[in-house]
């Protein structure tokens, strides 16, 4: 079957000033950058996505990794600086017309029309997709309701709340019933409640068979919703798969975040000797990451190890098999870093 | 083109000018009809200004009227729009091409700006009469003109809310509406500068100088004009340049 949502060598590189906290810069450094009127910043490096219809992807990564340019390409915002995105059957770029006829968006940052109540917003979105007015009136009462917004139908949007707002964007982006559904970080700002009742209305909607795109750099939000993932970072994806197959590739599942007094060589190769452990790696200045099929047992030997080396264990964290340990095993960073 | 999508642009933007329609009403017309009896009512009556003066007046107040709400209507919402809040990305989002999307807002200020000149004349007639001379002696040639000058200020109301941000709204009403409005011959007829020959002819760049003269040959033949073909084929010449800038400034805003 032919993907709902496919890229090929998708690359995204911006010409504009370096931010002014990026790295290290020496004199010669400076005067080369004043010579180069406009630095180019790489958004995307080659992304190929291939989305199947009827699933829930998610695209996970970082801030700034390149999640929301991807979402601009595929949804006729951002010109790709090379490569190809399809939806369905259309070249986005080559045919942004029927493309936007395929596609809701909800934006990461509200974009609603500020001079114009819910209804009304709900309204002339149905309008400009062909809706005559009497599946207008409909859908959008029927929206309303869902998203529990019937009373402040009405009202104009400039005064709603953040959460208000995103339910508004939703509704609008389903309002003409899209074959593919954009999610930019749709969960961010809300609080758990709408939180919920948006993953419920987002899972509903991929029941009736349509296929739903969301970015976010909320694991959880991932894990609960997404049927397949890709791991995005720095405009390359790192990992792709479904939540489990991705948590079942983490060396071990468990990860033993440990920090000792000092760290010699003779403690790695110890730690590594315990039975269970699949990857040791050092982190930080005295810290060591320990990858092992079981957790908190493993620390009186942990322990033991540490006092055969003659150092002492100052802090332990233990997670079990995550996204984030996945994130963490591929950057060396955390998603929240 | 999607003609129901281009429509219901347009009906979006009509339910919102009638949800502003008093405060739309005072943006438009309270200068105009105060300049009117100041300089015409008052200045006249009071013997500063000869009485033909009125009508002189007349079209230069309508030129204004029309590019000032033209530019106002097109610029000022695509400025907010483009702004933080991206308000305007649900209707790019439409399945039509965002050129049209840009036609439409010229379109939709186009008519306003035709409303905004076509009731100066009414208004213009009650505070002014008697003494007011209009002879309307080729009614299609007024109409072409008229669209030409609603055209051109609906136009650079695009090509403005496209190249300005919202920090400088201020200083493009300073640098670029009032300069053209005071060498836009509106207050003054183009011959009136024969004795600054060459203001004269640095006022030429400016194409509410064309709208000035084109709606007083239409309207008030009985003063001398610039030639009738020079006005028509410069208000072409703004519309088409003007629009094709406001279209490529769009396209630059509208996609990164």
């Amino acid at each position: 079957m032919d993907s709902a949502i496919r890229t090929r060598d998708l690359r995204k590189v911006y010409n504009a000033q370096p931010p002014a906290a990026a790295g290290r810069s020496d004199s010669q450094d400076q005067s080369r950058r004043k010579k180069e009127s406009k630095p180019q910043i790489i958004a995307l490096d080659g992304i190929d996505l291939d989305v199947a219809p009827g699933q829930i992807f998610g695209l996970l990564g970082p801030n700034g990794a390149g999640k929301s340019t991807t979402v601009g390409i595929l949804t006729t915002r951002v010109r790709p600086t090379s490569g190809t995105a399809w939806i369905g059957p259309h070249d986005v770029w080559r045919d942004q017309t029927a493309a936007k006829r395929l596609i809701g968006v909800v934006a990461q940052r509200p974009n609603l029309d500020f001079s114009l109540t819910a209804r009304e917003i709900l309204l002339f979105h149905g309008a400009y997709f062909g809706l005559n007015s009497q599946e207008r009136a409909e859908r959008a009462w029927v929206l309303l309701e869902r998203f529990k917004l019937t009373d402040r139908a009405d009202q104009l949007v400039r005064g709603f709340s953040g959460g208000m707002m995103q339910r508004v964007s939703l509704a609008r982006a389903m309002m003409h019933d899209p074959q593919v559904l954009f999610l930019d970080e749709p969960g961010a700002g809300l609080d758990p409640q709408t939180r919920l009742l948006l993953w419920e209305i987002i899972r509903d909607y991929n029941q009736k068979g349509r296929t739903v795109l969301l970015t976010t750099h909320n694991m959880e939000e991932a894990d609960a919703l997404c049927q397949q993932l890709a791991i995005i970072d720095h405009g390359k994806i790192i990992a792709a798969g479904s939540p489990r197959e991705l948590k079942a590739s983490i060396p071990g599942g468990f990860l033993l975040r440990l920090r000792f007094a000092e760290r010699p060589d003779s403690l790695i190769d110890g730690l590594g000797k315990l039975s269970g452990v699949t990857e040791v790696r050092p982190s930080g200045d005295t810290g060591v990451d320990v990858y092992a099929g079981r957790g908190g047992s493993l620390i009186p030997e942990v322990v033991n190890t540490a006092a055969g080396c003659g150092v002492e264990l100052s802090d332990v964290h233990i997670s079990e098999p995550s996204l984030e340990n996945l994130f963490l095993h591929h950057t060396g960073r955390s998603l929240r870093e | 083109m999607n003609g129901k999508a281009f429509l219901a642009l347009l009906a979006r933007d009509a339910h919102v000018a009638r949800r502003n329609l008093i405060p739309l009403l005072f943006q438009t017309f309270l200068e105009p009809l105060l300049f009117v009896f100041i300089f015409g009512r008052v200045m006249v009556g009071s013997g500063y200004l000869p009485a033909t003066y009125k009508s002189l007046l007349l079209p230069g107040i309508m030129a204004i009227s029309m590019v000032f709400t033209g530019i106002w209507a097109v610029a000022m919402p695509l400025i907010g729009e483009f702004q933080f809040t991206r308000e305007i990305e649900d209707r790019l989002l439409a399945p039509i091409d965002i050129s049209w999307v840009a036609v439409e807002k010229v379109v939709a200020g186009l008519i306003q700006a035709l409303v905004a000149g076509l009731v100066v004349i009414p208004m213009a007639w009650i505070i002014l009469r008697p003494g007011l001379e209009l002879r309307l002696q080729n009614p299609a040639l007024f109409i072409c003109i008229t669209l030409l000058v609603a055209g051109f200020s609906a136009c650079g109301g695009l090509a403005l809310g496209c190249s300005v941000d919202q920090q400088h709204i201020g200083l493009m009403f300073s640098m670029v509406l009032t300069p053209m409005i005071f060498f836009g011959c509106t207050y003054y007829p183009w011959s009136a500068l024969s004795n600054f020959p060459i203001l004269q002819k640095f006022v030429l760049i400016n194409p509410l100088a064309y709208a000035s003269e084109g709606l007083r040959a239409t309207l008030v033949p009985q003063f001398p004009d610039l030639s009738l073909p020079l006005i028509l084929a410069a208000l072409t010449l703004f519309d088409i340049l003007l629009l094709v800038v406001g279209l490529r400034q769009f396209h630059k805003k509208a996609v990164s």
